[in-house]
């Protein structure tokens, strides 16, 4: 940590978004709107078995019944459905590609994006589903994996290739029927990554989807669903950016994790999403389902996200504690800054005897940002010797943003031991002084003080992406003192 | 060193400072002493370049440098320490990390690469053993849960960390007991040369027997009423501040 905090430092940076840019490129787009035939012709572009096509509509019926939801703590401006293009694909080959089959346009686009999809300059270690709207570009290391029987690839070619297991496990912790985005997901989702690691094995690499969306008015509805079979380990990372627009873009993704017994999962986000400008305009819409499941006995999810993107976020990353002597775990950096809006956190839901859960949330607003905070840990009567520790803090660095906190807690087995405890504290001017009485300037210092108050969940990060998101976190909140 | 003319100093309005005079020149160690609310803090952090004071007169030239100019971390990167009466927490952030980027800070600002972890630890060994600051202290947040004395402690590590060409150390002494009193004292001594400076705010003459000033100065309702050697400190000690007040109401 302390190495890559002095190379943050030492980083000259602009405070502007770093990947805004835009891919020129051949790129497939089928016509604005949404009805059965997109639906239809979604499934057809993928090259669906039925059963799949039969779940989109299924969904899509369901969502046509459904109101956007609108508890948040967030003002959310109407979104036109039938503005919005729900496919788009950068032209090529179906995957899976060779490295010399994927457009060189793309694998610069990643290059520029620090994730250089040649297996040889990646980082060693690291197995990457690259997602450009629509589909998958390209996903390295597949055979490395596939020799201790692990599957990684793109959700389009996971459907085709193991129809089995897809038809076992899709819907099955997010069903269709879920919440008004995850029915729309479940509808139109276009790719995405699976992953199902055998028995007994332990995922030598850290496996990461890292999603870019390009095309304008489009949405991305990428669906993730990862398998940890019993005595399994795998460490999931998720990166995603966008080009700097305008218009609002729209975002709804499902992610599906499936711990069986004495499997553990770790699921980091880095979520970069463009945030739109300094006046609020433009910015993607993140409205997203996260949920996993311990389903085995001693088995443990744990979500770790660092939130510095999007225009607004509306997301809860969940854990159903299902097994006896089951771990759920929640680690949460949130920013807002100028006009961004956040209302995330978590759910555990106790329903194994035993099982545990912790929920470590920093949030930090700046300019007008408004971020919330909101978690359900709920205790059924099943779950006896039920154990959650809750902290969530909330830091302030202006006058003009707000922090806020909602945490539920429902208790029906009287055994439970719920702790929680919140502080709100500002950034001072003086802790600022200090640090430049000793040499350190402003922008320096802001970024020491935040990855010292986001300590606790950083160093739950993968080491590489600590680092990632250090920087992240000191750019997002540029400009935001004296 | 430092000459100080006729420096006017305001807070919301309310002039705190009245045209403070004073010259500093290398291997010298001032001590300014007077009552509480005299101006003594307001001076130390007005030269450090605290925002909330505002200078409405005078000028402050600082290694032949217009220091009034400077921002409050090239001051510091030029080589004036702060020691604070009320060094702050800062969560979350260890006191090797906070010193690494100082000290590359300072580098920086001289051009030089950043500090190699071999030399860094060795200063911090070095300069830990000074001030007698333990390693569990140092892998700490810097001054997180920490006792007063250690916060002092702790700032003396700092300024035998940055080597700084002028010192200002206001009210070190405050807080603590006699044997913290002696082993901040002796770190200051070690760290005198004959090319550095120290001003030594004090309310107290108890810290001056350790660390002995050539001038003492008294400052009283903003402004230096009396400048002496190292007796006047004695003095005060024996009688007390009022014949300061009386001699000038
Ligand atoms: N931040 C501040 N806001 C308002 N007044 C202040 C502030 N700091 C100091 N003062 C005032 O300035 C005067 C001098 O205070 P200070 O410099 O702390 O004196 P000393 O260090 O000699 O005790 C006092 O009247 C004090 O109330």
């Amino acid at each position: 940590m302390e190495e890559s905090q002095d190379n943050l430092l030492n980083e000259v940076t602009g405070g502007v978004y770093k990947y805004g840019f835009i891919t020129d490129i051949d790129t497939e787009i089928i016509p604005k709107g949404l009805n059965e035939d997109v639906v239809r012709l979604i499934s057809a572009k993928k090259n669906e078995p039925e059963f799949m096509l039969e779940f989109r509509l299924k969904a899509y019926r369901h969502w046509q019944t459904m109101k956007m939801p609108e508890w948040a703590h967030l003002t959310i401006p109407e979104i036109n459905y039938q503005d919005i293009i729900f496919y788009a694909a950068p032209k090529q080959k179906a995957g899976p590609l060779s490295l010399d089959e994927v457009d060189p346009e793309l694998l610069r686009t990643f290059d520029k994006l620090g994730i250089p999809l040649e297996e040889q300059k990646l980082l060693s270690g690291v197995a990457v589903d690259a997602v450009m709207d629509s589909i998958s570009v390209k996903t390295t290391f597949r055979e490395t994996l596939a020799e201790q029987g692990i599957i990684f690839c793109s959700m389009s070619e996971a459907i085709r290739e193991y129809p089995e297991l897809i038809k076992k496990y899709l819907g099955t912790v997010v069903p269709y029927t879920d919440n008004y985005f995850a029915s729309l997901n479940s509808a139109v989702f276009s790719d995405g990554s699976f992953c199902y690691i055998p028995k007994g094995v332990r995922c030598p690499m850290e496996l990461s989807t890292y999603f870019r969306i390009n095309a304008a008015n489009t949405g991305q509805f990428e669906r993730t669903l990862l398998v940890a079979d019993d005595d399994s380990y795998v460490s999931y990372l998720e990166g995603c950016t966008a080009p700097m627009r305008d218009e609002n873009q729209l975002h709804a993704a499902v992610v599906e994790i499936l711990a069986l017994e004495n499997a553990e999962v770790k699921y980091s986000t880095v979520q970069n999403w463009y945030p739109g400008d300094k006046n609020g305009k433009g910015g993607i819409y993140n409205f997203v389902t996260k949920r996993g499941i311990c389903k085995g006995d001693n088995s443990k999810i744990s979500w770790t996200q660092v939130e510095t993107g999007s225009a607004i976020t509306w997301k809860y990353p969940s854990c159903i504690l299902r097994g006896n002597n089951t771990t759920g775990e929640f680690y949460s950096v949130a920013v807002t800054n100028n006009y961004q809006q956040a209302d995330t956190g978590t759910k555990m839901i106790h329903i194994g005897k035993n099982s545990r859960s912790t929920i470590i949330s920093k949030g930090i607003s700046a300019g007008h940002g408004q971020n919330s905070f909101r978690s359900l840990v709920k205790v059924l009567k099943s779950a006896g010797n039920v154990r959650n520790f809750t902290q969530c803090d909330s830091m302030l660095m202006g006058d003009k943003c707000g922090a806020h906190t909602f945490p539920y807690i429902e208790v029906e087995n009287q055994s439970a031991v719920i702790e929680h405890e919140a502080t709100t504290s500002k950034i001072g001017e003086d802790q600022i002084f200090y640090c430049n009485q000793r040499g350190i300037d402003t922008e320096n210092a802001v970024g020491l003080i935040i990855n010292g108050y986001a300590r606790e969940v950083l160093n739950k990060l993968p080491m590489e992406f600590a680092v990632e998101a250090q920087k992240l976190l000191q750019i997002s909140l540029e400009g935001s003192v004296g | 060193m430092l000459q100080i003319k006729d420096l006017h100093v305001s807070i919301d309005g309310k002039e705190i400072l009245k045209g403070i005079n004073l010259e500093v020149k290398a291997g010298e160690v001032h001590a300014i002493m007077g009552p509480n609310g005299s101006g003594k803090s307001t001076l130390a952090a007005a030269l450090a370049g605290r925002d909330i004071f505002e200078i409405t007169n005078g000028s402050v030239s600082f290694l032949s440098e217009n220091l009034l100019e400077m921002s409050p971390e090239d001051r510091a990167r030029k080589g004036l320490f702060l020691g604070f009466q009320y060094p702050v927490e800062i969560p979350g952030v260890s006191i090797v990390n906070f010193m690494k980027t100082a000290i590359n800070e300072h580098r920086k600002f001289k051009g030089l690469d950043p500090i190699s972890a071999s030399d860094f630890l060795k200063l911090m060994r070095e300069k830990k053993d000074l001030v007698g600051l333990t390693s569990s202290l140092t892998n700490r947040s810097v001054n997180e849960g920490f006792s007063g004395g250690e916060k002092k402690k702790n700032e003396i590590f700092q300024m035998a960390m940055l080597q700084p060409t002028l010192a200002i150390l206001d009210e070190t002494d405050s807080g603590l007991d006699i044997d913290a009193l002696r082993i901040v004292a002796q770190g200051v001594n070690k760290l005198r040369r004959n090319d550095n400076a120290t001003i030594v705010i004090t309310h107290y003459q108890r810290l001056l027997e350790h660390i002995v000033p050539d001038f003492v100065h008294v400052l009283y309702k903003g402004k230096i009423v009396k400048s002496s050697g190292r007796e006047l400190a004695l003095e005060l000690e024996e009688k007390g501040y009022d014949w300061i007040k009386e001699d000038n109401e």
